[in-house]
Formats: C-alpha cells, sequence, structure tokens
C-alpha cells in the first residue's frame, strides 16, 4: 500500500468513526426507548441510500479527465477539509463547544418518549429518525469516499476503510452498551481536517499544472506542516480567549456538519 | 423552482459552510496557482501558503465575532 492510498484509508477510517459515534447515539436514544427493530430497519435503508449514491456518483467521478478531476476533487476536498479543521481549531481554542454525546442521547431520548405511542408493527417515528440520522451523518462520509477514492481509482479501498470504521464504532458501542461519551471526537475531526485540507492543497495543485518537489512525497511535508501551522492557530486564539471575555458558540450552531449538526 | 433552489442551498450548505470567503480564497488561490504553471514559473509553493493564509483570516473573523459578542 502506497503512502497516498494509507492517507486515504486513514482519512476515510477516521472521518467515518466520528460520523458513525453521533449516528450510533441518535440510533441508541429512539432503539432503547422505542423500538430497535424499527431503528435497525431505518439504519439499513440509510445505508443502502448512501451505497447507491456512491455506487452511482463514483463511475462518473472516475470517467473525468485526471487533470479536471485533481483539480475539481482537490478544490472541494480543500474548502470541506477547511471548514472541519476551522471548527476543530475554534473548539480546541474554546471559542466553539465540543459535541456532548451523552447530552444528545439525552435530548434524543426524550423527544422520542415524548413522540406519541409506539405502534406495534413498524414505528415510523425510530424508522425515520434512524433513517434521518444515519443519512445525514452518512453524507459527509460518502462525499469522502467519493473524492478521495475517485481521485486515486480506489473507491472499493475507501468504502472498506469507512466500513471498517462503522464495525469497529458498533462494536464498541454495543460492547458499552450505551454512547461512546469517551471517544476523543475532537482530536478525530482536527485529525480529518489536516488529512483533507492536505490532500486538498496536493491534488488542487497538481490538478492545476503544479510540479511537486518529490513528487507523492510533498505529503509527508505537508501534513505534518499543516499540522503544526493549525496547532500554533488553536494556541494563539486560546492566549487571546484567556485575556478577554468571549461568548462561546454553542455545539448546535454548527450548520454544515451532518449536513446539518457534525464536523 | 422552490424545491431546486432547496436543493441547491442545501448542497452550498454542505459544501461551503457558513464562511464563503473560504471558498472564494481556495477558487483564486487555485487560479493563480494555474496561471503560475501556464506560466512555466514553480507554483506548487502557492497553494499551502494561500490555504494558511485562507484558515488565519477565517479564524481571526470568527475570533473577532466572538469577542464582540461576549
Amino acid at each position: 500500500m502506497s503512502g497516498a492510498e494509507l492517507g486515504l484509508a486513514l482519512s476515510v477510517f477516521l472521518a467515518c468513526a466520528v460520523e458513525a459515534v453521533e449516528a450510533l447515539t441518535i440510533v441508541l436514544a429512539v432503539g432503547s426507548t422505542r423500538s430497535w427493530r424499527s431503528a435497525m430497519s431505518g439504519v439499513g435503508a440509510a445505508i443502502l441510500a448512501l451505497a447507491a449514491i456512491v455506487g452511482a456518483l463514483g463511475p462518473a467521478l472516475t470517467s473525468l479527465p485526471i487533470d479536471v478531476l485533481r483539480l475539481a476533487v482537490g478544490g472541494l476536498l480543500l474548502v470541506f477539509g477547511l471548514q472541519w479543521l476551522r471548527k476543530a481549531i475554534l473548539r480546541s481554542a474554546g471559542l466553539k463547544a465540543k459535541h456532548d454525546e451523552l447530552e444528545t442521547y439525552q435530548e434524543e431520548s426524550q423527544a422520542a418518549l415524548a413522540a406519541g405511542a409506539r405502534h406495534t408493527g413498524l414505528d415510523g417515528y425510530s424508522f425515520a429518525i434512524a433513517f434521518k440520522g444515519v443519512l445525514l451523518e452518512g453524507l459527509e462520509v460518502a462525499f469522502i469516499v467519493l473524492t478521495f477514492g475517485a481521485n486515486q481509482h480506489r473507491i472499493p479501498l475507501a468504502a472498506a476503510a469507512a466500513g471498517l470504521a462503522v464495525l469497529v464504532v458498533v462494536a464498541a458501542g454495543f460492547a458499552a452498551r450505551a454512547p461512546l461519551a469517551r471517544a476523543p471526537e475532537n482530536t478525530m475531526k482536527f485529525a480529518v481536517g489536516v488529512m483533507l485540507s492536505s490532500f486538498g492543497i496536493f491534488w488542487g495543485a497538481e490538478g492545476a499544472g503544479a510540479q511537486w518537489p518529490g513528487s507523492d512525497a510533498a505529503l509527508l511535508a505537508i501534513v505534518p506542516g499543516l499540522l503544526i501551522a493549525a496547532n500554533a492557530m488553536a494556541w494563539a486564539i486560546r492566549r487571546s480567549v484567556q485575556q478577554r471575555p468571549v461568548e462561546i458558540e454553542p455545539a448546535s450552531a454548527d450548520t454544515t456538519e451532518p449536513a446539518a449538526s457534525g464536523a | 423552482m422552490t424545491r431546486a433552489r432547496a436543493i441547491l442551498g442545501g448542497v452550498w450548505e454542505f459544501v461551503v459552510g457558513d464562511d464563503w470567503r473560504t471558498a472564494v480564497g481556495v477558487a483564486v488561490a487555485l487560479g493563480v496557482t494555474a496561471l503560475a504553471a501556464a506560466a512555466d514559473v514553480a507554483a506548487w509553493w502557492i497553494m499551502p501558503l494561500a490555504v494558511l493564509a485562507i484558515l488565519a483570516a477565517s479564524l481571526r473573523r470568527a475570533a473577532r465575532g466572538a469577542s464582540r459578542r461576549g
């Protein structure tokens, strides 16, 4: 496995694990308070929808000329990755509240209990909430699988890394029988933001016609360079926050994460 | 029409998010890189520097906003 393929697998695994932790919280809440069968039906339907999206768009993307693909994918990954990185830095610096899985679990459970009587057959509420939660969290993963996978013509590898992350998170969730509140979500999001942005820089510049010194080995400088710079920015903001009062943006104010709540 | 607008709005929100200036900055940086590469000038250094500047500017705006509200 080449370094770029390892980066692809690691980025997709981490991004998928983060989103799976958030989706698991929602499924656990509706499953344990209303109907496991209906919640799992919603999960299955959402996974089928996501697989259909990747299956339909994957071949279309891989048929594009490589320079056009790299420019488009690099630009998209960079815009998308900088959103993740910006929010992770703001959380790390204390300017944005961190995602609290236990709080989300309690809110979802209360909403599920207040949603009215359960039906004996398929419980529409459990199905719809589980479907929506998994689909919205999974869309970002599908985007990353498609862009990373198409660029290296390794969509199956990206899909396998995503599947492995889901298995690991689901196994951990069922072993704990609780939301994974202790998962280092922001650290993982920080790492995903750095990886997406680094690959975006690399592919975007290549697609625009630039030649990297050392070819693929340039990634070995871009990834740690961006990581160090992002940590330095977080440190600088944290210092300035300590010197004057600020208003912390709530975690729920995220607008692009879970297509309305996540990264 | 309303549905198409909602879908486009959703795609915009999903990809670009709450700081459109970042997307514009990335597009401009890619354009400058393409121009430099077409003129046979070493262009690989443009994107890393541009991204650091774009990220720093975006964080500065967010920090200033929080400080004004606080």
